[in-house]
């Protein structure tokens, strides 16, 4: 609506009032108080945390089994903090593909709706701010504090799996970590839009809560076996040319990768086991002659860009829908 | 400046097939208290959504103080203070956190808005309650925080949609009287909003009568109406029905 004009007053407002913060980082200077002071911030953080803890000590209990003679990741000692588990507690990446939706839904889903119950809303509309600054704030709030909380539990993992096992990570392993900590929070990001999103667009917290957790449900459980039963239906005769094989998996695996879970968990493999060279079928001819070696990092980045794309993709198109939504919604006091 | 406050142009508001506001034309004067009086549903609360740019006229225009509000409400809502039915609090934090929260908002300095917000808790008569948690007012008492959170930007009007709703007599007065009280001192533009007749006919100089989306009638509120029947005639006249509904 008035963009340009905000702009010119955010500057002209500068010189005027330096001594004062401007009203977006107010707002979340404001929301970030809220999360950290919240009981489910804690609640949430003591999971998390438990769960984080007992990964580490099933890696731990496991690495020695887990380095095999020939093993072309067997340079990557510490990564395998992060994957490495005995099948009785999940590694850490799966936690975080597991929870981390859990994280964003539960900080996000009363975003606007709680503000409209509580009659704030229209209070806080009424003052002189834009409109998107109030989601913009409680989008970065919110991010800011899952962001500290992951890099501290990823930062944590390290710390701990140092003391114990007393090889220090090369710098590769370490941007590793902190790559796959990134990607962890564009993942989380895009549940937490999503879940903004449903604030909006319904009134009830509750609902909006339930709504998430369906998406979340739908993609974590039924969704797999959807794929199945369609895959079931597709696959191509015992007599089918390779060719038509080949295309066949592609199509299921491009099928499966509608599942904002699937993206992140072929970026975090990829990212956190060197040695996995390619995300898609591979013909014999194409593995032919190739050394079981890992990649260097940028070549790991390079395999997993799509998917890397792909979920900022969906996380931008719940922003857009949220802020579509929002700045065209009528606010009524209660 | 300009002798209008707030001028409507031919303001429409449609929502599907209902006509919520309805080829509305209405200027109100500086320094004066506007009375909006009419019926639950006659589209009071939609014309005060336009005039803050909450939500969009379907065909016709705001402005207030010579601004469009629908094209530019950052710089309406600079200048208007307005005070929702039913006003809500962040919970969690104390009626003095409630203000100072609002003036950071405006832009005003931390220092400045604690005295600023302490003066006008005194003014209000919270002050005691200053430190309590907004949680727990009570609903008068909340009311009385909304108009000091309304004031703390120093408008030049203030808009008060159904502010006594929920308040018992003794506290109508009282907020009555601060309305009354304020506007005088500081030579503040007030719409108020309401469907008791009798309150409105305490506090305003000039009363609009809204029914069905439309004004029918514009009044000014001579002692002659204050203090005789003369206005509960009219109101009687387009509405029907008994008196005011006290």
């Amino acid at each position: 609506m008035g963009l340009t004009i905000s702009i010119i007053n955010i500057s002209g407002e500068d010189a005027a009032m330096s001594n004062t913060n401007h009203p977006f980082w107010v707002i979340v200077n404001k929301e970030i108080s809220d999360y950290v002071r919240s009981w489910r911030f804690i609640i949430l953080i003591v999971i998390i945390a438990l769960t984080c803890m007992g990964s580490l000590y099933t890696a731990l209990t496991n690495i020695r089994e887990a380095i095999k003679p020939n093993d072309p990741d067997g340079a990557f000692l510490f990564l395998k903090l992060f994957t490495v588990s005995d099948g009785t507690l999940p590694s850490f990446a799966v936690f975080i593909s597991f929870l981390g939706p859990l994280l964003g839904i539960s900080l996000g889903f009363d975003a606007i709706n709680s503000e409209q119950n509580k009659g704030t809303l229209s209070r806080i509309l009424s003052q002189p701010i834009h409109r998107d600054y109030l989601i913009n704030a409680k989008f970065v709030a919110a991010l800011t504090v899952i962001g500290i909380m992951l890099f501290m539990l990823g930062f944590l993992v390290m710390g701990f799996g140092l003391i114990a096992i007393g090889i220090p990570p090369t710098a590769e392993e370490f941007m590793r970590v902190i790559f796959f900590l990134l990607v962890s929070l564009f993942y989380v990001a895009f549940w937490l839009n999503l879940s903004i999103f449903f604030s909006i667009r319904f009134k009830q917290a509750a609902t909006s809560a339930l709504a998430c957790v369906a998406i979340w449900l739908f993609f974590s459980v039924f969704y797999n076996m959807i794929i199945n039963l369609v895959g079931k239906a597709l696959s191509p005769s015992a007599w089918a040319s390779d060719y038509q094989v080949i295309a066949y998996q592609r199509f299921m695996l491009n099928l499966l990768r509608f599942a904002p879970s699937e993206l992140f968990n072929e970026a975090t493999m990829t990212l956190l086991m060197p040695s996995v060279r390619s995300l898609g079928p591979l013909t014999m001819e194409q593995v032919h002659g190739a050394i079981p070696s890992p990649l260097p990092l940028g070549q790991s980045l390079l395999v997993v860009w799509p998917q890397l794309t792909g979920l900022i993709a969906a996380t931008v198109v719940c922003f857009a829908l949220s802020y579509v939504s929002f700045m065209r919604k009528e606010v009524r006091s209660r | 400046m300009c002798q209008y406050v707030i001028e409507l142009t031919g303001l429409t508001k449609k929502y599907g097939n209902f006509t919520a506001v309805n080829d509305l034309n209405l200027q109100i004067r500086k320094g004066e208290i506007f009375g909006l009086l009419g019926p639950n549903g006659a589209g009071k609360s939609t014309t005060i959504l336009m005039m803050l740019g909450l939500t969009e006229p379907t065909t016709g225009s705001v402005k207030v103080c010579n601004i469009d509000s629908t094209t530019h409400p950052i710089d309406v809502k600079r200048k208007v203070g307005y005070l929702p039915e039913d006003v809500g609090f962040y919970e969690d934090m104390t009626g003095i956190e409630n203000l100072i929260y609002t003036a950071a908002l405006n832009g005003i300095r931390k220092k400045e808005a604690r005295a600023k917000a302490e003066q006008l808790l005194d003014r209000v008569g919270l002050l005691k309650e200053a430190d309590k948690k907004a949680g727990k007012y009570s609903k008068g008492m909340r009311q009385r925080l909304g108009l000091a959170d309304v004031l703390i930007k120093s408008p030049e009007v203030i808009i008060l949609d159904e502010p006594t709703s929920g308040i018992d007599p003794a506290g109508v007065q009282e907020f009555m009287d601060l309305i009354r009280q304020l506007s005088r001192e500081e030579g503040l533009t007030v719409l108020f909003s309401s469907h008791h007749l009798n309150q409105v006919r305490q506090v305003c100089d000039r009363v609009g009568l809204f029914g069905g989306g439309k004004l029918l009638a514009e009044i000014e509120l001579t002692d002659l109406h204050k203090t005789e029947h003369g206005l509960d005639d009219i109101y009687n006249q387009y509405f029907g029905g008994g008196r005011s509904h006290e």
